[in-house]
């Protein structure tokens, strides 16, 4: 433990050894992320972008952008966690026969940690959370989301998060106990260092932000819908959003909560989780897990909602049972409260707590079958059309499958006494991770993309990059569950028996294909950026949608709806189609929109830099910091004055616009 | 947002509303800051569970029945309660209209939560100095934290009444003000159920552990 004497009044923990200047991975590392910050901060400048990011996109309260900041955000974290997970399959692959491999112990355990911090937090929840603030409010008729300043301020924090984690990389180090940082080792006893503080703060920042973005949302489902959708009439994605968001609400306060606990552990010794005075750490486990299990079905619901509107739009057809498909997601909703315990049967919590937790785990895979059987229903005499979003679903349908097959064996618990802590479990959850999340995420990407920029992806690029994800997927975990049966345990850094390298090898090379699929991605993006204007679609409905958002142009103006819709049936849009709608050309009102600000963006960073000298127990700083965070809440909500108006011909304008491109079309 | 045209399904139906009401503002405030409570009523129901645990472990240290000074507990519980009143109180004058006495009765309601919050920290100071420090035992931290966080959540209360008295001062009961003092009644009545819960299961159960 730190005594006083080790801590300066200024700076607290922070030295100039905290710099690893002796690990030349690292030292690498920071020069080429120094060097390619420096060169994007320099093109910004030269560009004389900065005031535009500023004004248009930072300060944006509109739910478009910030949900297009969202991805952005994700994808790039996505190049950080991939690059762990290429260290790591290396690692694992050479450290064989004597090798110690080619990382040391204390960087590896900081990997694996950050591989999994990053990936679940930093880019499939800002995916989530991305595509569900684009396309709701334009889903249910809306003009923007309910809270549109706390929106902002919900992405800046989860920026905030970011922040942290990527700091870590080069000031002082990241934790080095698993994702989920199990006490008592992330305890202040056995991590005196500042790793988990770092992971618990980027995490508490970070958390703030999805509660907040959580209740906004559910608010707009419930508030904003445009007339004539009852619930029943309500999109698939727009429930599957409701149920993750109230997912989002019921859960992460108790993680908000349990880190706060372990954070009083370890700053103020307290003995909520440690090893004597009283503390269980098995309270710990329990309560992450109360979180952590609903946390999965966070990021699998809604891209459950993206396949959905995929299979329903390329096969032609109206969804197939969209009533067992809302009872589903509602109940999966339900029993993801109910399952916490299948992490941990081993704990010995006796045969029939375990036997309660196993069952009800079972029982989650019938909804979850249910809605494959919705969508193969659906694309069962449909006109399907294999564009990417629907070759993205098909995939996932196939992949997924087997991960939810082998997380029903792991949910036995007599089995999973011998694959706990497995190369098994690893396989199971990056099986229907990557194969539901990502693969999901991928979909909706290519779906929802020519509405966000009024272009659609190119598609030879995209082909190229889902077969080598698909492919790479494949080889990188199947040897991971064959390993996990032959008892390996996960997160080891050098391994025994040479029998076992040639597995190691295979699921290294799966690795590089899919480096094959996310570097075909972003050359498709690139590519489809550069031949814009062929690609370029100006109905606002590129692919025969059903539902409202391909109602309004793409990119969709401000105020997404210059007359809100009125619905009557569940395919809104496809039943305007139908049924011969006309748009109007005259008549347009103004409209009050919410004004842009800064304030966002200013809490967040102030919260940012009170968590940085939390971590480093800079404790002046802490309360400067924290006093900032409160004064400019306050003063903000001195300012009564946050809509404006967008005048009457400006509409009339833009849409005149519209009717223009839309006759040159036909 | 119910429409009539649903109901009915003629062949050439209305698909977009002409006379568009609009949204009237601060419409969803009410129900997004009600689910806020709820969310914090969840970091309250963790650190509940945290006390059924461990609030047993004394680690050989002191238990509820050498610390807890119940009549001082029942002070402290009427002075909370009387806030709430008082807080009623100043509902009533805003549905009257009367923003002077809105701001009394809030000056009022501040009044009790600080004495509130001057109990609470003598009680825990008078602890900490004969050695029950958070510290102690899981008992202690659980206590502790328990408390401390409705202490926390009572003086982030004060902080937004106060920033009321001078919010109504300056414009008066205008509707966003109305809004923000409805929302502030809830988390103030909010923080009163759960200290009926910290009243009850901390410190009267814990006598009789």
């Amino acid at each position: 433990m730190t005594t006083p004497s080790d801590v300066s009044p200024i700076l607290g923990k922070l030295t100039l050894a905290a710099l690893p200047l002796d690990q030349p991975i690292l030292v690498v590392t920071f020069a080429v992320v120094a060097a390619g910050g420096v060169a994007l901060l320099a093109l910004l400048t030269w560009f004389r972008l900065w005031g535009y990011l500023w004004k248009e996109w930072f300060t944006s309260v509109d739910h478009k952008k910030i949900g297009i900041m969202y991805l952005v955000l994700g994808t790039v974290m996505l190049l950080r966690g991939f690059a762990d997970a290429i260290m790591m399959r290396l690692q694992q692959a050479i450290a064989f026969n004597g090798s110690e491999g080619y990382l040391p112990p204390h960087h590896y355990d900081q990997i694996f940690t950050a591989h999994g911090v990053i990936m679940i937090f930093f880019v499939a929840m800002p995916f989530v959370t991305g595509f569900m603030n684009f396309v709701v409010p334009l889903q249910i008729g809306a003009r923007d989301v309910a809270f549109p300043f706390l929106n902002n301020f919900s992405f800046w924090m989860t920026v905030g998060g970011v922040i942290l984690v990527m700091m870590s990389l080069f000031v002082g180090e990241f934790a080095k106990t698993g994702w989920l940082a199990y006490p008592p080792l992330s305890g202040i006893t056995y991590s005196p260092d500042v790793g988990v503080d770092y992971w618990i703060w980027a995490l508490q920042v970070a958390g703030v932000g999805t509660t907040l973005s959580g209740i906004n949302l559910i608010v707009t489902i419930i508030k904003l819908r445009a007339p004539g959708m009852s619930l029943m009439k309500m999109p698939v994605f727009t429930w599957t959003a409701l149920c993750t968001n109230v997912l989002i609400v019921a859960t992460f306060p108790v993680l908000t909560a349990v880190l706060a606990l372990q954070g009083l552990d370890r700053y103020l010794g307290m003995n909520f989780f440690t090893s004597d005075l009283g503390g269980s750490a098995m309270m710990y486990v329990n309560l992450i897990w109360i979180w952590g299990h609903p946390e999965v079905y966070i990021l699998i619901l809604p891209l459950f909602g993206v396949f959905s509107e995929v299979a329903s739009t390329f096969s032609g057809k109206r969804l197939f049972g969209y009533t067992s498909m809302v009872y589903a997601t509602v109940c999966i909703t339900i029993l993801s409260y109910l399952v916490w315990l299948h992490h941990f049967f081993t704990m010995g919590s006796g045969a029939s707590v375990n036997s309660f937790f196993g069952i009800t785990t079972m029982v989650i895979s019938i909804p979850t079958g249910a809605k494959l059987f919705n969508w193969l229903f659906t694309m069962y005499r449909g006109r399907i059309r294999f564009e990417l979003p629907m070759m993205w679903t098909v995939a996932f349908m196939l992949t997924f499958v087997v991960g939810g097959m082998t997380g029903v064996l792991l949910a036995v618990p007599p089995a999973d006494f011998v694959l706990h802590n497995s190369l098994f479990l690893v396989a199971h959850f990056h099986n229907v991770i990557i194969g539901g999340v990502l693969f999901g995420s991928f979909a909706a990407i290519n779906f929802w993309f020519p509405k966000a920029f009024g272009f659609k992806l190119d598609p030879f690029w995209g082909k190229i990059s889902f077969w080598c994800w698909v492919v790479g997927f494949w080889l990188a975990f199947m040897p991971l569950y064959i390993l996990g049966l032959m008892g390996v345990t996960r997160r080891m850094r050098v391994f025994d028996d040479p029998s076992l390298q040639i597995f190691f090898i295979t699921a290294g090379v799966g690795v590089a294909v899919i480096a094959c699929g996310i570097a075909a991605m972003l050359i498709q993006f690139a590519v489809s950026i550069l031949h814009r204007e062929r690609l370029r679609d100006v109905t606002g409905d590129p692919w025969d949608g059903r539902t409202l958002e391909w109602a309004t142009s793409s990119p969709p103006p401000e105020y997404n709806f210059a007359f809100t819709p009125v619905v009557h049936d569940l395919d809104a849009w496809y039943d305007m189609k139908r049924r011969g709608y006309q748009r109007p050309l005259s008549g347009f009102r103004s409209i009050p929109m919410p004004r842009n600000t800064g304030a966002g963006v200013v809490l967040a960073a102030l919260s940012t830099i009170c968590g940085f000298a939390l971590i480093w127990h800079i404790w002046w700083l802490v309360g400067l910091s924290f006093i900032a965070v409160i004064v400019t809440a306050i003063v903000h909500t001195f300012d009564y004055d946050r809509s404006h108006r967008i005048p009457a011909e400006t509409i009339a304008d833009t849409e005149a616009l519209r009717t223009q491109a839309l006759a040159a079309a036909e | 947002m119910t429409n009539d045209s649903m109901t009915t399904q003629m062949p050439a139906p209305r698909f977009y509303d002409l006379e568009e009401h609009e949204h009237p503002e601060g419409g969803s405030t009410m129900l997004g800051f009600w689910i806020y409570l709820m969310s914090d009523c969840l970091i309250f129901a963790v650190l509940f569970a945290c006390f059924a645990v461990l609030g047993g472990n004394y680690a050989a240290g002191p238990s509820p029945r050498d610390l807890f000074d119940l009549p001082l507990v029942a002070v402290n519980t009427a002075m909370l309660l009387f806030s709430s009143i008082t807080y009623g109180f100043a509902m009533l004058a805003m549905q009257a209209g009367r923003s002077g006495l809105v701001r009394f009765w809030l000056a009022i309601t501040a009044v009790f939560g600080l004495a509130f919050l001057s109990i609470e920290i003598h009680e825990f100071a008078g602890m900490i100095a004969i050695g029950a420090t958070p510290q102690r035992s899981a008992f202690l931290s659980a206590f502790f934290t328990l408390v401390g966080t409705h202490g926390l959540h009572v003086t982030f209360g004060l902080v937004w009444i106060l920033t009321m008295i001078v919010q109504v001062g300056r414009r008066g009961l205008i509707a966003a003000n109305q809004r923000r003092l409805m929302c502030l009644s809830l988390f103030w009545h909010f923080l009163d159920i759960i200290w009926i819960g910290v009243f009850t299961f901390v410190y009267l159960m814990g006598m009789l552990r």
